[in-house]
């Protein structure tokens, strides 16, 4: 199968996901978004997705999605490790033009895992999780509550600060992984890197804002209202 | 002219592929600036050789930056500080008095170390066997001029077709992957109406056995572009990445 | 003794004897062809493209070179050119002006049979070029490009940007690839032959060093072709590679073979001048700058010495204070002359104290007018690798206003300075390109036979792959036709045992001297002695001088050599003491031969022989002949003159003239 042992199919499974996860984080920043506009909205679409059938199988498909995207990036790394050789080079000097998130994508994606578990913990845990065993009540709000554990989360400047560094650590992996998976697929040439990598730039930037805007706005909710 | 310049030079032996290998340090005086970076090791050399040692083995031949013999990785950049320069056209007068000058040889599991800072580069005469080349027997060809080629493709192949095959990419490559190497070739092939009827073929063929050879996978730092002296572009990588999804697609 | 020497050149006339030889020559049929085995020594253009051939004719071909790839040969470093009859521009080209220019060019000393074939294969070259992907430069129309070049009144030049050698080696090195992939060529890189092997008067296998292993290795063929370049080393300071050496030439020469024309031997004109006596090489600027550049020196002396004290720069003196002593000389060619009257010019100018840097010997070449003309853009185009380059190794740009005088601007001057670049004599050949041993050929620059005593710009690319690819495949087999009934030959055969001790033995020798001095500075001495007195302007008393100094570089390379390391496994040293040896040898086989020539033709300048104007004056009378020497089984001794007297059947010898 070429998607496993050849280096270009190896990255064009770590391009596709990287993308369709690319439409998630943007679907989940708009879905977001709504919670700033109105609670109420927002608790709407928590119903939505609670633990129907559709938002279940969805569910199941992203992770997968993620579990792909992980297990692949590892695996390239210990391939790459391997390549690389035995013997390290005792100085190193990194050109211009090498964005220091592009060496760098495993740290930053070990960093997004870790936020992505503490976002399940806070998030997923207590409200599809909570559904799908039955036990609405589980996180202490109601499963749809959505509104309730933003307002709950964001309210703790340790977990507020957690979640910035996440996004900052996303912002990194998505400039350079969003152009890449580009590259990777084909679709580039002398022209087009400067324009993928500017639409990576403004893409991921808009994405992580979108994400970082709910959290400030609710993080200083809470300060007004003192919670946690 | 010039000023002469003293500094301290870090230099990898390494007394064959399964040595442990280590630095000797040298003082070196008085060089001039005009005089190339293999000149200086030459000097080197003579000095060595003068007190009953052994010479420092390194690659070199053509001296003019184009044969791709020569293939020292100095102060952490293969090739040395200059961009678009190969090591052998890197002059002394870059370098300040006092610097200490750090010589290492191209480190990958594809390029094994032979001595000092000489390393094994067959790998890429391999994957240039697998299918870096026409199909065309001597003798056969109909008229030079009987396929056009427009100027523009003619010279993007020409860009490609200037790799020479240092190994500064692989060298350069956090991932110790040849796909500038072999892009540059399959690239400069699969622009050419020559190269089209085996263009999927060969970007097939010249990947599996990069692969096959140890090579790792692109993640598209772009540090191979960077470090290349003839300034070979990735854009060829999206080329191939292009052709060989095509190929697989169409399997 | 009186040898005869058959050149074998086939019957009729000029334009048809190929297509005759070709019509009548010896075949092997493909089941033999897989009973047979080739050495191809050398990678170079010669040796790649008749690997590459013969293995894809169903010969087993085992190809050697000293590199670590086959691409790292020298004839990558070929920058301008190469040359075909296509006639594509319409400028009245034609196969038989190619080879009249080539004749010419070579100062009426080449043979005209050889010259003419590559003349007429020269536009397969091109077709067999393209076919492969060289991607040659081209118009917008999608057709092939081309410039022109020295000693040529046609734009026959196909071009590759600055790269034209690479281009065609990668091509060669990609079909040769390809055979090695299908299995019909064993390549062995990091080797060097030291011996040919004689069977019964026929070359039978080579005895190989591995540099990596410092083994010696034993292999046998039903032929050998050597390939592997000219000995412009000798003189230390070259264009050539470093590694670049005549060791299997010489080896062939010591067995017999003669070695032919040794005192032919180019020098470019446009090479960045020497700076230093560190300096390990000279670099070539393509001959193509000429095209642009206007080459000058000042004419005043007092300007030549103010430049040489470094007080003046070439920008500060006028336009009519200049003196573009070609354009003045050679009206008709300007600064478009071939190499050997360019480099000539060069030097008188010099040896009368108008030289422009610290040695006072160095000309400018000047793009000021052409800048002006055309504008930088257009120019950078052209040559802005070139001008990088220079500045890279000078600190200069050339393409940077420097000065306005009069409302004339002026651009930093190249400085430029002949230097040794090529060698048109070698291995003595008949038209078959066979040796004078049975068995043995050389093709490529290691021959002797396309250049006569001057080979003109962008036309060793196109002898290097005539040889290869549309020669030798053919003519080899006219022997190997008889040799399909000798079954392959073992390496345990006594002649590969002696041949083998043979060269053991020297490197024990060399091993076991112990000296004091290294290679290098040896070969440096050497250098000196080879440029001062069997340079450029040669006379009978400095090649005297000349060969009575070699004598003591001779012995003192026999006492005074130091090898570091042992001779097991790899040793740089000991493979440079090898070549220096036969530099050596080679060396005085140079001095022989131009101290014989008592002539001036092409690269051959005797100063007492030569014209009230200062041009070459040739002998017809007395040396219109290819002066082959024979070793005489000692490098002590002097070798044997043998001469093959030149026909010319299609072109009339005069002398050459490329002022009107």
């Amino acid at each position: 199968m070429w998607l496993s042992n050849s280096s270009i199919g190896r990255k064009v499974v770590m391009s596709v996901t990287g993308i369709a996860l690319v439409l998630f984080l943007t679907f989940h920043m708009a879905m977001n978004c709504v919670a700033l506009v109105s609670g109420e909205a927002y608790n709407m679409v928590c119903e939505f997705l609670g633990a129907n059938w559709y938002a279940l199988v969805a569910t199941v498909g992203l992770a997968a999605l993620f579990v792909i995207h992980i297990i692949y990036a590892f695996w390239l790394t210990v391939q790459n490790r391997a390549a690389r050789g035995s013997e390290r080079y005792a100085v190193t000097s990194t050109p211009k033009n090498v964005e220091w998130a592009s060496q760098n994508m495993l740290a930053l994606g070990v960093i997004v895992i870790l936020g992505v578990a503490l976002h399940l913990f806070n998030f997923w845990y207590k409200m599809q999780f909570a559904e799908i065993i039955g036990n609405p009540m589980m996180g202490g709000l109601h499963a749809a509550d959505g509104y309730g554990y933003i307002l709950q989360t964001f309210g703790c400047p340790v977990y507020f600060v957690l979640y910035i560094v996440w996004l900052v650590a996303l912002w990194f992996h998505l400039t350079h992984g969003f152009w890449s998976a580009m590259q990777t697929l084909g679709w580039n040439n002398t022209l087009w890197i400067n324009r993928w990598k500017c639409i990576s730039n403004i893409y991921s930037t808009i994405v992580v804002l979108g994400f970082m805007l709910v959290a400030v706005v609710f993080f200083l909710k809470g300060l007004c209202c003192g919670a946690c | 002219m010039d000023k002469n310049i003293s500094f301290t030079l870090k230099v990898w032996r390494q007394n064959g592929p399964k040595d442990k290998g280590h630095f000797d340090t040298f003082q070196m005086k008085d060089i001039p600036g005009d005089t190339s970076f293999l000149e200086m090791l030459d000097i080197l050399n003579e000095q060595l050789v003068e007190g009953g040692k052994e010479p420092v083995v390194f690659d070199h031949d053509c001296r003019e930056g184009i044969c791709g013999m020569c293939s020292l990785y100095i102060n952490g950049h293969p090739h040395g500080p200059a961009t678009g320069a190969t090591t052998c056209q890197i002059y002394m007068r870059r370098f300040k008095d006092g610097d200490v000058i750090t010589v290492e040889p191209w480190r990958s599991a594809g390029f094994p170390v032979i001595k000092d800072l000489m390393v094994d580069r067959t790998a890429y005469d391999k994957i240039m066997q697998a299918g870096g080349f026409v199909s065309v027997r001597t003798g056969a060809p109909q008229d030079a001029n009987a396929i056009l080629i427009p100027k523009p493709i003619a010279d993007e192949a020409m860009d490609a077709a200037s790799c020479i095959g240092c190994g500064a990419c692989v060298a350069a490559c956090k991932n110790g992957s040849a796909m500038l190497f072999v892009s540059a070739k399959v690239s400069q092939l699969n622009l050419l109406p020559q190269g089209k009827p085996e263009a999927l073929r060969r970007a097939k063929a010249m990947l599996s056995k990069m692969d096959e050879l140890g090579f790792g996978n692109c993640t598209n730092t772009r540090a191979c572009e960077a470090e290349c002296p003839k300034c070979v572009s990735i854009s060829n990588i999206a080329r191939l990445n292009r052709d060989f999804i095509k190929a697989k697609l169409k399997d | 003794m009186t040898k005869i020497i058959d050149s074998k050149i086939p019957e009729g006339p000029i334009a048809e004897k190929w297509t005759n030889y070709k019509a009548h020559q010896k075949l092997v049929n493909p089941a033999n062809k897989r009973r047979l085995d080739i050495i191809v020594v050398g990678t170079g253009l010669a040796g790649a493209s008749a690997a590459a051939s013969l293995g894809e004719m169903g010969f087993r071909v085992f190809n050697f070179c000293i590199q670590d790839s086959p691409r790292r040969a020298h004839s990558i470093a070929a920058q301008g050119g190469i040359n075909a009859a296509k006639n594509y521009q319409n400028d009245g080209d034609s196969v038989y002006r190619l080879f009249y220019d080539t004749v010419k060019g070579g100062d009426y000393r080449a043979r005209e049979a050889n010259v003419y074939r590559l003349a007429e294969v020269s536009n397969n070259i091109i077709d067999q070029c393209v076919a492969q992907g060289v991607p040659f430069a081209r118009e917008y129309g999608g057709t092939l490009a081309n410039r022109s070049f020295g000693g040529a009144q046609v734009s026959r030049t196909f071009y590759a940007k600055g790269q034209t050698g690479q281009q065609l080696l990668l091509g060669a090195y990609s079909a040769l690839s390809r055979q090695v992939g299908a299995g019909t060529v064993k390549l062995y890189t990091r080797y060097e032959m030291e011996d040919v092997v004689i069977v019964d008067g026929r070359a039978r296998g080579i005895i190989a060093k591995n540099l990596v292993t410092g083994k010696l290795e034993r292999f046998a063929a039903h032929a050998v072709v050597i390939a592997t370049g000219g000995y412009g080393n000798a003189y230390f300071l070259s264009t050539n590679a470093m590694a670049c050496n005549c060791t299997a030439a010489m080896a062939c020469y010591r067995k017999g073979a003669w070695f032919a024309n040794p005192a032919y031997v180019q020098i470019h004109p446009t090479c960045i001048p020497v700076h230093g006596d560190k300096q390990s090489k000279l670099t070539l600027m393509s001959e193509s700058l000429r095209n642009d550049g206007r080459i000058w020196v000042p004419k005043k002396i007092e300007d030549a010495k103010a430049l040489q004290a470094g007080t003046k720069k070439g920008s500060d003196i006028p336009e009519e204070d200049r003196d573009y002593y070609l354009e003045r000389r050679y009206p008709a060619f300007g600064n478009l002359v071939p190499r050997d009257v360019a480099s000539r010019a060069a030097k008188e100018r010099c040896d009368k104290g108008f030289g422009v840097n610290n040695t006072g010997l160095a000309v400018f070449l000047d793009f000021s007018e052409s800048i002006e003309r055309l504008g930088i853009d257009v120019v950078r185009q052209r040559y802005g690798n070139l001008f990088d380059m220079y500045e890279e190794i000078t600190d200069v740009n050339p393409g940077q206003l420097a000065n306005e005088i009069k409302g004339v601007k002026y651009y930093n001057p190249m400085m430029i300075y002949p230097a040794i670049h090529y060698t048109m004599g070698g291995i003595w050949v008949d038209y078959e390109l066979q040796t004078s041993i049975k068995g043995l050929f050389a093709i490529g620059e290691c021959n002797f036979s396309d250049h006569g005593a001057n080979r003109l710009g962008a036309s060793a690319l196109m002898q290097g792959l005539a040889d290869g690819y549309f020669v030798l495949p053919y003519t080899i087999q006219n022997y190997l036709a008889d040799q399909i009934t000798v079954p392959r030959f073992s390496t345990d055969l006594p002649e590969f045992a002696a041949a083998e001790k043979a060269v053991q033995d020297k490197i024990d020798h060399l091993m076991n001297i112990k000296g004091k001095k290294s290679v290098d500075s040896i070969h440096k001495e050497l250098g000196h002695v080879m440029w001062e007195y069997v340079g450029m302007g040669r006379t009978a008393e400095g090649l005297k001088t000349g060969l009575a100094k070699l004598k003591e570089i001779r012995k003192e390379f026999e006492t005074q050599l130091f090898i570091p390391g042992s001779k097991e496994g790899m040793n740089v040293e000991l493979d440079k003491a090898i070549r220096l040896q036969d530099f050596i040898t080679m060396g005085e086989l140079i001095a022989y031969d131009a101290l014989n020539r008592n002539e001036s033709c092409g690269g051959h300048f005797r100063e007492e022989y030569q014209t009230e104007e200062g041009e070459a004056k040739r002998d017809d009378q007395n040396f219109f002949y290819v002066a082959c020497w024979e070793y005489q089984g000692s490098d002590e001794k002097a070798p044997t003159l043998l001469k093959e007297p030149l026909v010319y059947e299609a072109i009339k010898v005069q002398t050459r003239n490329y002022k009107s």
